[in-house]
């Protein structure tokens, strides 16, 4: 597998990731660099071997429904570019 | 009005359409105190941004862990809706990137839904048995809500609020099962009705705690499923009806003008009540899913279920079964659980000793005339059950007519006294002394000569003048079957 110019174009697009010709030019050999690398597991034989989810066996653990976090809107808005009247402010966006 | 048996056709210039509905409802588990992945509180109505988490907010290393109450609300809901609970289910990243959604990926479930198929049976006219029909359910997952955003606060700026972001949903997807607007509004209120049963979501659809994307194609019956539009985010029964409507009428002159329908996801707008295309964006649905690394797979045991079950109330079908089986008319018994505040008041009323049918007669005419009157709710109603069903009593037991029976009601309403003390008091016992009724009577048919005349020469009706007239003059107090006796023997 491979992906073609166009295709990292689109994944950019999705991400909402501006990138210019050059840098696509030079994504493309290099994520199909990585993409060739991770193939190479596909030469080991899984047949009827059930797929892994973790490397430990546990189970996944659920909480209690509690109200245990939250009311920190300061340390939220934090990083924020820009923050008005406690909300996030960000550039109009409408479908 | 057509008749509740023939089925709903638009029609064209080519014929008639058949229309095809499924319907996505999205209900808020409304049942817990914190989100579906953090501890952060999720009460409606809260200043912005003061109810976000860091796991909300998407903070870098942030790890979600299950709400066990979401997750075990979503199962009694399943098991509420006939439907199959997997023991094994996992949650995928769906990724989108958009201003409400912190994370670039909404955690839901894709592949493998903590709920599988289910079905729910409607009354698609609620007086009418026989237009009963069976909704599938596909399927129900569990899934994170999203931020809010608010578009109308700044000329540049869209001001963004993640106290909903992380909110737990359950998305119930129905199958393409329903065939007009009535069934799908009778779809959605019964769904809404098993949900506040099972006690997991309020259905308050004006809070937005359930909405629906409603998917509408149309095609000529017979035929193979046409294309379909997804209309979005519909928060009210009468608007869903409206958008399958208006929606299906759109793509048949569309399809009859020669056009095609295109996959799309469009929006209602209330105030013109029609449907409008989003930008259409040729990317849109391209979500790459995958199974959240954060997550590992879920798995219920059989304790976990056996409880879910056991916790589960008498719902909507059963209850009503149960109300007929006791002598309850369909339609009262209908109106009775339709709400689940009225079936616990009502339930209460019989437990305090009411006979059902009378009790049932009384609070769908009685009750309800007096709430509606003073704009209140069943809930915080004056009356208690204990204090109606004494009231009842003294009905049943021939201590006061029916007539008296509303106006002692009356006196409880304002005065919240005891039946049995507001009659003692003021001397409202209903009397059966033939003396008194007779002496009555006789007066009555004294002063109105002529009309006893028109009776003996075939003139019926004027019967219930003289009972009125006797009723009134005994100040609706004497009993009227006696009342009925005597006049039949004086008028011979």
């Amino acid at each position: 597998m491979s992906v073609s110019k166009d295709q990292v174009r689109h994944i950019a697009k999705l991400a909402r990731i501006a990138m210019s010709d050059e840098e696509i030019e030079r994504l493309v050999p290099e994520l199909n660099g990585i993409i060739g690398w991770v193939e190479q597991l596909g030469e080991v034989n899984t047949d009827g071997v059930e797929p892994l989810t973790a490397v430990i066996d546990q189970k996944l653990r659920l909480r209690e429904d509690a109200v245990t976090d939250g009311n920190c809107r300061d340390e939220v808005l934090a990083n924020a570019p820009e923050a008005q009247h406690g909300f996030f402010a960000v550039p109009k966006v409408i479908e | 009005m057509a008749d509740a048996g023939a089925p709903f056709r638009i029609e064209g210039d080519t014929g008639e359409w058949e229309v095809v509905v499924g319907l996505e409802v999205h209900a808020q588990i409304t049942a817990t105190a914190s989100k579906l992945f953090s501890g952060a509180a999720t009460a409606f109505g809260a200043e912005p941004n003061t109810q976000v988490s860091l796991v909300d907010a998407a903070m870098p290393g942030m790890l979600p862990v299950p709400n066990k109450e979401c997750i075990r609300q979503a199962v009694r809901t399943g098991m509420a809706l006939d439907a199959k609970i997997n023991r094994w289910s996992r949650f995928d990243r769906k990724n989108y990137f958009y201003a409400d959604l912190p994370q670039g990926y909404q955690i839901s479930q894709l592949y493998h839904p903590l709920v599988g198929e289910g079905e729910v049976e409607v009354l698609v006219d609620d007086k009418d048995d026989s237009s009963a029909k069976t909704i599938g359910i596909e399927r129900i997952h569990v899934e994170q809500d999203a931020g809010k955003l608010m578009h109308d606060q700044h000329p540049t700026m869209s001001y963004v609020d993640l106290n909903r972001s992380g909110v737990a949903l359950m998305e119930i997807v129905s199958r393409p099962d329903m065939r007009s607007p009535a069934e799908a509004g009778a779809y959605l209120r019964k769904l809404r009705a098993v949900l506040r049963y099972v006690g997991s979501c309020d259905g308050n659809m004006e809070e937005g705690s359930m909405r629906a994307d409603v998917n509408v194609s149309v095609r000529k019956p017979g035929d193979e499923f046409g294309t379909r539009t997804e209309t979005k985010n519909v928060n009210s029964v009468r608007f869903v009806m409206q958008v399958i409507e208006h929606e299906a009428r759109r793509q048949v002159e569309l399809i009859e003008a020669g056009g095609t329908i295109v996959q799309e996801t469009r929006l209602f707008d209330p105030d013109k009540g029609v449907t409008r295309s989003l930008r259409s964006k040729e990317d849109a649905h391209d979500y790459r899913y995958f199974p959240d690394p954060d997550l590992l797979p879920l798995e219920l045991d059989d304790a976990f279920l056996e409880e879910c079950r056991g916790s589960l109330p008498e719902l909507p079908d059963a209850k009503r079964k149960r109300y007929e089986a006791q002598g309850i008319t369909p339609y009262n018994a209908g109106v009775l659980t339709a709400e689940v505040e009225t079936a616990r008041w009502f339930d209460a009323l019989l437990d305090a000793g009411a006979e059902a049918k009378q009790a049932a007669n009384w609070v769908v005419a009685e009750l309800f005339g007096a709430l509606n009157r003073r704009g209140e709710s069943i809930e915080n109603n004056p009356v208690t059950p204990a204090a109606a069903a004494e009231l009842l009593r003294l009905v049943a037991d021939g201590t006061i007519s029916g007539t008296i029976a509303k106006q002692v009601f009356e006196i409880m309403l304002e005065s919240g006294e005891g039946a049995a003390a507001i009659v003692e008091e003021r001397g409202l016992k209903q009397t059966s002394d033939t003396g008194a009724i007779d002496a009555e009577i006789d007066r009555i048919l004294a002063a109105n000569a002529d009309k006893v005349e028109q009776y003996k020469a075939g003139k019926q009706a004027l019967f219930g003048f003289f009972v009125g007239q006797t009723m009134k003059a005994m100040q609706g107090k004497a009993n009227p079957q006696v009342v009925n006796e005597r006049l039949r023997a004086k008028l011979g």
